[in-house]
Order: structure tokens, then C-alpha cells, then sequence
């Protein structure tokens, strides 16, 4: 009853459509550049690992990856950490301006980055933080930190009013409260708004690749070197798209159980 | 839920007050500074009040016809693969396994590609569709359908729809299984024992449980497919000539690449209205859905 005829066909095909095309990247990963340009092969005929060598031993290659993981592990950390008092303060309370607040928030998440580039590079450069991870780090936030709170704000409203108050005739104090009580009973919440932190910071490059120059260039912003004047390094490119991939699966594989309720931003 | 009114919330807000507008107003002020001047270079502004604006959006002038072509094509490019997701995104919702280890591993394949970087994307599309070294561009061609995305306007464009549906269906699709999996089983019994069909349980019970996720997916695809950027400037550059490009594309040629601030930020504002525009219709839509379900869920 709850589901459609021929739905395992269904399901089947657009998983194909989903897996073919990432199939061919790592397919064409572990070919040789010759055997990639010369003919048209479904497996790899002589299967190398020179790509994935020449990226773990390089180290303007692989310091691309460290680059990224380290503003993405930053933003996701001050996003949380900002965003859940205020998700507290928007799920509980009434204030001044709080519906104002909430779509000011909501509208920064919606903005373009591409209009954020150069007033970011500006600013960034004006206050010494440009090239070091905490430029993208913060300016990551701009999106992340209204995902958060929105995330978040779903999960509280989750949890009864009745628990905070029998947590503060029990004496406890707001921040004991919060970090005691409040915490753990939405730590799948923290979870999946810290998934989607780490998500939408590790997809972007507009913004990481311009505040970025030699110290701290992300790993989507050495991948376009591969472009070179003997032509390019199909295979290099490719490799480098696949480890761009596994970050990514290995957070999916945490939070499988929860992704549902967490792409409904908590709200179902 | 009654909320208590308490203006000292504003303190557990404040955090959240200061990163963003470090990160938000301080540089729209720059924006909106630039918008009224004029450059030569030098770092020499000179004072060109709302000149930019009327050119912007006057399809005449070099600056505004650029504008809105890539205004038109970014609308009807949203509106193609919104036509396109939703139903997918439905139909693959409802092609869930029920049970067993199959859902897990269908979650994880579907939110894979939402996890790849979006220049990733793009890499991965360009390579997928060249006629000589990728596995879509060579089987066309030798099915006998000549498709070349670099050369051909339609084929840039079929392309990058492909890759969009490619990318984000899945989001869709995952947001109305959230929605799908609220339904508590007793709704499907009593359709059984009504002896309701299979299109009358999708509209009566599915697709109004649906309503509230599929909204927050047609605005999020909505707004994201508005100021797409990186994968089809990956894959195409914006061409073939300019076919493909957007009005991210668009104000990136402009700001970083001519380094013409003031044409640059008075199209950020006006792009950014734009968005604002849509986003408050979004926003007053879902505080209201909001409000219309809370009696019924008393009721029932």
C-alpha cells in the first residue's frame, strides 16, 4: 500500500543514473592517461595507481585536502556552537524582533555567494585574515549559521517545555541545564545540523577559492592545475575527484539513520 | 506551544547576531557603496549615484541586455529542472525499500551525490559527456545522435539540466521521504479497508503529508538553482558563447574578471532583492502552513 508498482525498477534505474557517472570517474582514476585518450574502455585494462601516488607523496597536493578539512571542521564548529543558544532563545521565547531576526537569518542562507566574493575578499583582506582558514571558516557561516539555527530549532521544539522546568526547580542552573540536559536529548539534532555544516562547507568553492591564495588554497582550487600545456591530466583530475568524494561517504554512513528527519530540517 | 516572552533571549541570540552580520552586513555596505561610484583604477572613485542601476535595467545598454538574458535563462533554467525534480523526486520517494538493510544503503546512494563538491560535479559531468573520452557523450555518438556539449547550444543546455537532475533529486527525493514517513500506518489500513486505490491513498493521504517538505523543496531548489555557479561554469564556461551562463556567472565575469565594481554591486543588490522577493513569499507560505496544521493535529 505505501509504495508503487514496479518501484524496485524505478528505484534501480536512478540509482544506476545516480552511480554511473561517479563509476566513470573512478574508472577513469586508475587508468593510465594513454589508455584513457586512446581507446574507449569499460574497466581499467592496465589498472595503475600512479594518480593516487602522485597525490599522497605530493604535497601541494595533498595539503589541499588537509586546507579543506580544516575550514570546513572550523566553520562547523562555530556554526554549532553559535547556533544553539539561539535555536534555545527562537524555539522558547518571545523577543523583540524575533520573527525579523529569524527571516534575516533564513535570508542570508539564501543568498548568492557570488555576491558575497569581492566584499569578502575586501574585508578579509582588510582585517590580515585573508589566506588563512578562519576567512572561509567565517565566511561559510553566512549560510551555515542559518542552517544551523534552523536545524536546531526544529529539534528543541522536540524536546517538552515540562523537562526544562523540572531541571530548573531541581536547581539547575541555565548553562548546567543546557549542557547537562538540553545537549544530550538532541545530540542526533547536533548531529545531523553538524552533517549539513560539514556538507555545505566542503561542497562550496566560490568563496574558499577566492579568499584563499598560496597558504591555504582548498583542494577544488589545486585540482584545476591538472589543466596544463601538454593538455590535461585526465587521469590526475580524476583521482583528485574521487578522495573529494570519500570525506563526503564517510559522513553519509554516520548519520544514515538520521539523514531523513535531517534533510526535513527537523521539521516533520 | 505557548511561548514565554522574554526579551533576555536576546542574549542566547547574540552570538549568532555578531557572526552574521560580521559576515553579512558589513559586506553588503560594501556592496551598496560600490553601486553608486565609478571606477578607473587606482583605487579613485567617482560619485555615479543610481547611473548603474538604470543601465542595469535598461536592455539597451550593454550592461542590462547582458543582465537580463542571463536573468531569462536562469529563470527558465530554475523552472525546466523544478518541472523535472519534483515528480522524480516523488516518484523515487515512493520506490523506497520499506524495511531492511536495502533502505540504508539506498539513503546512503541517494545523498552521495549531494556530498560531492560542486567543481567535483562539474569535473565529473565534463569528463562523463565528451564524445571522446567520456562513457554518455561516446555512446551517443555512437548510437548515431551527434552531441557535443561544447559546441552545440541545445547540448550545453540538456547537459547541464542532466547534471542539476543528477545532483539534486536526490535532496528532493530524501525530504519527501522524511514527509512519507510520518504517515502512521493506521492512515493505510483504514484506505485498505475503505478499499481506497492507489492514486486515491497518493492524494488523499501521501501528498498532503507531503505539502510541508515539498514546499521546503521547491524553495530550496528554487533558490540554489537561482544562483547556480560553480558546476555549469565548470562544465561549460558559460558556452557555448553564452548560452549557459547565469547571473552568478555573469556577475563573476563582471566583478573578478572586468573588475567593474560599481556595475558589479548594483547587479548583486538587484540580484539580491530578487531573492529576498522570493524568500519572504517562501517564508510567510511556510509560517502560515505552519499555523493551518496545528488545529488539525488538536483535531485528529
Amino acid at each position: 500500500m505505501h509504495s508503487i508498482p514496479g518501484r524496485r525498477l524505478i528505484m534501480g534505474l536512478f540509482l544506476i543514473f545516480l552511480l554511473l557517472p561517479i563509476y566513470w570517474l573512478v574508472n577513469m582514476s586508475f587508468k593510465t592517461n594513454a589508455e584513457i585518450v586512446s581507446t574507449m574502455t569499460l574497466w581499467p585494462h592496465a589498472p595503475t595507481l600512479q594518480h593516487y601516488k602522485r597525490i599522497f607523496t605530493d604535497e601541494s597536493w595533498y595539503s589541499g585536502y588537509i586546507n579543506s578539512l580544516e575550514y570546513v571542521i572550523l566553520n562547523t564548529i562555530i556554526s554549532i556552537s553559535v547556533a544553539l543558544p539561539a535555536a534555545y532563545a527562537f524555539s522558547r521565547y518571545r523577543f523583540l524582533g524575533d520573527k525579523h531576526l529569524f527571516f534575516w537569518l533564513l535570508s542570508n542562507r539564501m543568498a548568492p555567494a557570488a555576491v558575497y566574493a569581492l566584499p569578502f575578499f575586501n574585508l578579509y583582506s582588510a582585517i590580515g585574515l585573508f589566506d588563512t582558514p578562519w576567512a572561509v571558516a567565517l565566511a561559510h557561516c553566512i549560510f551555515n549559521v542559518p542552517l544551523a539555527v534552523w536545524i536546531l530549532e526544529g529539534f528543541v521544539s522536540g524536546v517538552p517545555r515540562e523537562i526544562d522546568e523540572t531541571a530548573f526547580l531541581d536547581g539547575y542552573s541555565f548553562p548546567r541545564f543546557f549542557v547537562r540536559i538540553l545537549v544530550p536529548l538532541i545530540a542526533s539534532g547536533i548531529g545531523v545540523a553538524a552533517f549539513f555544516c560539514f556538507m555545505f562547507s566542503w561542497v562550496e568553492l566560490l568563496l574558499a577559492r577566492t579568499l584563499t591564495s598560496v597558504q591555504t588554497k582548498p583542494i577544488a582550487a589545486i585540482m584545476t592545475r591538472t589543466v596544463s600545456a601538454a593538455g590535461m591530466d585526465w587521469g590526475l583530475l580524476a583521482a583528485a575527484g574521487v578522495l573529494t568524494i570519500i570525506p563526503g561517504a564517510l559522513v553519509i554512513w554516520f548519520v544514515r539513520n538520521y539523514i531523513a528527519r535531517g534533510f526535513a530540517l527537523g521539521r516533520v | 506551544m505557548d511561548k514565554t516572552i522574554n526579551q533576555k533571549a536576546w542574549f542566547l541570540v547574540l552570538p549568532v547576531f555578531l557572526v552574521v552580520a560580521f559576515s553579512a552586513v558589513l559586506p553588503l555596505m560594501t556592496v551598496v557603496n560600490y553601486s553608486m561610484q565609478d571606477t578607473f583604477g587606482n583605487n579613485q572613485f567617482f560619485w555615479n549615484g543610481v547611473g548603474w542601476f538604470k543601465e542595469l535595467l535598461d536592455p539597451s545598454t550593454d550592461l542590462g541586455g547582458r543582465f537580463l538574458a542571463s536573468l531569462g535563462r536562469n529563470l527558465f533554467f530554475s523552472l525546466v529542472i523544478l518541472a523535472i525534480e519534483v515528480p522524480l523526486g516523488i516518484v523515487v520517494a515512493l520506490s523506497m525499500p520499506r524495511q531492511g538493510w536495502t533502505v540504508a544503503a539506498c539513503l546512503v546512494i541517494l545523498a552521495l551525490p549531494l556530498l560531492i563538491p560542486w567543481n567535483v560535479v562539474g569535473t565529473i559531468w565534463q569528463i562523463f559527456g565528451r564524445p571522446d573520452i567520456g562513457l554518455l557523450g561516446y555512446v551517443l555518438n555512437a548510437v548515431g545522435i551527434d552531441y557535443n556539449y561544447v559546441s552545440n547550444d541545445v547540448d550545453a543546455w540538456v547537459t547541464v539540466i542532466v547534471m542539476d537532475v543528477w545532483h539534486w533529486t536526490s535532496l528532493v527525493a530524501l525530504l519527501c521521504y522524511a514527509g512519507l514517513k510520518s504517515i502512521p500506518e493506521a492512515y493505510y489500513q483504514a484506505a485498505q479497508i475503505d478499499g481506497a486505490s492507489r492514486w486515491a491513498v497518493f492524494k488523499a493521504i501521501q501528498l498532503p503529508k507531503m505539502n510541508r517538505v515539498l514546499l521546503i523543496a521547491v524553495l530550496l531548489r528554487f533558490m540554489d538553482s537561482f544562483m547556480i555557479y560553480t558546476e555549469p561554469f565548470v562544465v561549460t564556461g558559460g558556452g557555448p558563447g553564452n548560452s549557459t551562463t547565469f547571473v552568478s556567472i555573469e556577475l563573476v565575469k563582471i566583478a573578478l574578471g572586468q573588475f567593474d565594481l560599481g556595475k558589479a554591486a548594483a547587479l548583486s543588490l538587484v540580484y539580491n532583492l530578487i531573492i529576498l522577493i522570493v524568500c519572504w513569499i517562501f517564508y510567510t507560505v511556510m509560517t502560515n502552513a505552519g499555523s493551518d496544521r496545528k488545529p488539525q493535529e488538536g483535531a485528529a
